[in-house]
């Protein structure tokens, strides 16, 4: 094999291919990067960790075709620091070699037989906006669980009617709910998938840059427990997690009593400082009253803070305890100039949406759904 | 019972003590455990008694002064105790009992002084310097708290009388028993003195042989020697904390009621389990009385933790911290089971088990942050249920049903477990154990 690329094309697809390789794969040849060069004047980098796959094909001046396996990590790293000049690759031996400027670099082959071949290149099920795609699930991804108590918790779920598709997540103290519209190949798509978190955020965010991205769901994506996604000349696929999720419908308050609608950035910023004299698993407590809102944190002997901001109100005054974190996750996730709080009262929970307008409506295309901190008797 | 018993100094002269300034009384009961058993059992007095477990593997949690003569001490293993005394009579102990004698008795203190330091079940530090105008002097009011406790709870207790808390719990231990033990201020120094140096608070046995090694034997060679010399000898730390307290110094005021830090049980099984189904009723057991116990105290601790001890006394403690703090017994002894099963045991035989909560804060007024989908009447709600039936009913009258078959205070469930399975004979030698939890260490 034997081909030359500009260090750039090879920086960052190797980078892309590389980012989720396991740092301690359960067999070795995991933690590899598979390089094909194609007489075609193409190379593909693949990598495969059995729950992850991703793939990227370049434009590379091919002298000779082959496929070899190298560490991955370690493949990204070198092309990342080379000087920013044409990298010549070949194999020799058991070697592959990186010549870049006077840089010379020689890397052990792995055996590329015993590489597991990736799942089948999905076929797409429709179109989503690259941009809508990143911001709704990053607006998701947030309220997925961390932890590993409930494995199933860690996962968004995407639920899809048609050209909607609906994405939920929740690690029960608050819950994320948004909706988008898709161009689905069939008018009558109908999918349910348990996507985990971590991975759909990276890859919403490495494809969402691309105008447009190709999802594949179902036998389309090589079989079910699998979904693929497509942009440009990167393939990327992930294992959907198994089993049952929650119930959440009954999640959602059915009634308003209260509602303020502030300045996102104002709350934002206020909700920040006050919460710098919360310790650890105290709350700012949030009172509402006519015209404005006051955030509070710190108690008796501790530190305390206080600060109010404008904010129009319909309905009874209220007073609401929020983990100051899962608060400022809703706010930053709106998205919108506006936020609009609705509570019934303070041991329910408070739904949060965006809005443009301080008199406008709300887009309820986005739900943020938190669980107040109520105090121990 | 402490392992090391000096002889009381003879003072010099016979006039009454000068008491003034020796504000501070350790009071500490005589072999508490024994002497409250021995209340039901007054055919027993005069002989030896030891308390502890009845299987062999127990150890001992106290004696009569008859059994100690014979060299029983606390904390030795049951066989060994039985072997240096075989005519001694073994009684279990009688735990509620003990607390409530306790409870009697630290009321007793609280009717003298607010500022009572309780250090255990049966001994605490009172701060008396406020009480002198309404009681008289603190020599009057430690023979008063010794009649008192005498007269309503038939159990003896030991005074020291000091000016400092250290010296006050030496002079209460060489009273012992029955005793009283004032140290003047002006004879403080005299007394400290002609003790040897493993009297002084902190002065273990290695210790004892450094300072043995340097040729110090009693306190007063401790305080001749510049403290430069004990620093170098025994650590910047313990040779200046020697030399105060050689000297009388000890500035530690008595604190009233310690906060605990961490509450916990365990429980060492009759013979060794490796029956997973039996471990985990037993982590239920100790989770739901962890949790009991937690709440009582009016806390909620955020750190589960467990301990493992197998059945070549490898001891392994495993804990997890939780994202809240609580006090509800399901969710730690999931956490508890989870820790568990983490270890992945092939079938370990194992000897010990025990669950604490550690990091514990007041539960009043903590923050709970709630959950999405929580019931209105959860967890948290049926265990304040189950405790106020408690309260009303006694310990165990409500428990989750996969503990029905026990009996109260899980004693019968052990013998229940002895009884299926072959009463194993364990390998020779002696065995240190610790006694459950919920009787002092």
């Amino acid at each position: 094999m034997k081909f030359r690329v500009e260090r750039d094309v090879l920086a960052e697809a190797v980078t892309w291919v590389a980012r989720g390789l396991p740092a301690r794969p359960p067999v070795p040849v995991l933690a590899g990067v598979l390089l094909e060069a194609s007489d075609e004047g193409t190379i593909t980098l693949s990598a495969f960790d059995y729950e992850v796959s991703a793939k990227v094909t370049v434009v590379a001046d091919v002298a000779e075709s082959g496929t070899v396996l190298v560490l991955g990590r370690l493949l990204a790293d070198i092309s990342r620091n080379l000087p920013a000049r044409p990298i010549d690759v070949s194999s020799e031996g058991n070697k592959l070699q990186l010549v870049c400027g006077s840089s010379r670099f020689s890397l052990l082959m792995m055996p590329s037989a015993d590489y597991p071949s990736l799942p089948v290149a999905p076929n797409s099920s429709g179109v989503l906006q690259g941009d809508v795609f990143t911001q709704a699930v990053a607006q998701v991804a947030i309220a997925a669980d961390k932890g590993d108590t409930l494995p199933i918790l860690t996962g968004v779920r995407m639920e899809i009617e048609g050209d909607k598709i609906t994405l939920l997540a929740t690690d029960r103290y608050r819950l994320a709910m948004r909706e988008l519209t898709w161009k689905p190949a069939s008018a009558d798509a109908s999918h349910l998938a348990l996507i985990p978190a971590r991975t759909l955020s990276d890859t919403a965010r490495a494809l969402g840059a691309s105008g447009s991205v190709e999802m594949a769901l179902g036998g389309s994506a090589g079989g079910d427990g699998l979904i693929g996604f497509e942009a440009g000349q990167r393939r990327t696929t992930t294992r959907l997690l198994d089993g049952e999720y929650p119930k959440v419908t009954s999640i959602f308050p059915t009634s308003v009593d209260t509602e303020s609608v502030i300045e996102t950035s104002e709350l934002v910023e206020a909700v920040k400082r006050v919460a710098l004299v919360a310790e650890r698993n105290t709350p700012v407590r949030l009172r509402f009253s006519e015209g404005q809102v006051t955030i509070e944190a710190g108690t008796g002997d501790d530190a305390q803070a206080s600060e109010a901001v404008e904010a129009v109100l319909t309905g009874p005054e209220i007073e609401i305890a929020f983990n100051p974190q899962f608060l400022l996750d809703g706010l930053g996730a709106v998205g919108t100039a506006y936020s609009r709080l609705s509570f019934t009262q303070p041991s329910r929970p408070a739904v949060l949406t965006g809005q443009a307008e301080a008199d406008g409506q709300p887009d309820e295309s986005y739900r943020y759904v938190l669980m107040p901190v109520r105090f121990a008797s | 019972m402490s392992r090391r018993q000096f002889a009381a100094p003879t003072r010099s002269g016979d006039d009454i003590p000068d008491d003034t300034g020796c504000t501070i009384l350790h009071v500490d009961m005589d072999a508490f455990y024994a002497s409250a058993s021995l209340i039901e059992r007054p055919d027993l007095h005069g002989r030896p008694v030891i308390i502890g477990g009845g299987g062999n593997r127990s150890v001992v949690l106290s004696a009569t002064y008859e059994a100690r003569r014979f060299g029983v001490t606390s904390a030795m293993p049951m066989a060994r105790a039985r072997r240096l005394c075989p005519q001694a009579v073994v009684l279990e102990p009688d735990f509620p009992r003990y607390s409530q004698i306790s409870d009697a008795i630290m009321a007793t203190f609280h009717s003298v002084t607010d500022i009572v330091e309780p250090l255990s079940l049966d001994e605490a530090f009172l701060d008396v310097g406020g009480a002198l105008r309404r009681l008289g002097p603190p020599t009057g009011i430690a023979q008063h708290l010794r009649d008192t406790i005498a007269d309503e709870q038939s159990i003896t207790c030991s005074v020291g009388v000091a000016p400092t808390k250290f010296v006050a719990k030496l002079a209460s231990s060489l009273a012992k028993p029955d005793g009283m033990i004032v140290v003047p201020q002006a004879e403080m120094l005299g007394f400290l003195h002609q003790l040897p140096v493993g009297a002084l608070w902190g002065v273990g046995d290695r210790t004892e042989e450094a300072l043995v090694r340097l040729g110090l034997r009693t306190v007063a060679d401790i305080a001749h020697t510049p403290v430069e010399t004990l620093r170098r000898a025994l650590g910047q730390a313990s040779g200046s904390h020697l030399h105060d307290l050689a000297w009388g110094r000890d500035e530690r005021t008595v604190v009233r009621q310690q906060r605990e830090k961490s509450i916990g049980a365990d429980e060492t099984f009759a013979h060794d389990i490796d029956d997973p189904v039996a471990i985990h009723r037993e982590l239920l057991r100790l989770s739901d009385r962890t949790a009991a116990r937690v709440r009582a105290a009016g806390m909620m601790g955020r750190t589960v933790s467990i301990k493992v001890r197998f059945a070549d006394f490898t001891t392994i403690t495993r804990a997890r911290t939780l994202r809240d703090p609580t006090d509800v017994s399901q969710e730690i002894y999931a956490t508890a089971r989870s820790l568990f099963d983490a270890l992945g045991l092939q079938r370990a035989r194992i000897r010990l088990v025990g669950v604490r909560m550690e990091g514990l804060v007041e539960s009043e007024g903590a923050p709970i942050q709630g959950l999405l989908d929580e019931p209105d009447h959860g967890w948290r709600e049926a265990d304040r249920a189950v405790d106020q039936a408690s309260a009303r009913f006694g310990a165990g009258a409500v428990r989750p049903a996969s503990l029905v078959h026990e009996v109260r205070n899980g004693g019968a469930g052990r013998n229940q477990r002895a009884e299926r399975g072959p009463q194993g004979s364990r390998g020779p030698g002696p065995r240190a154990g610790r006694p459950p939890a919920s009787g002092p260490a």
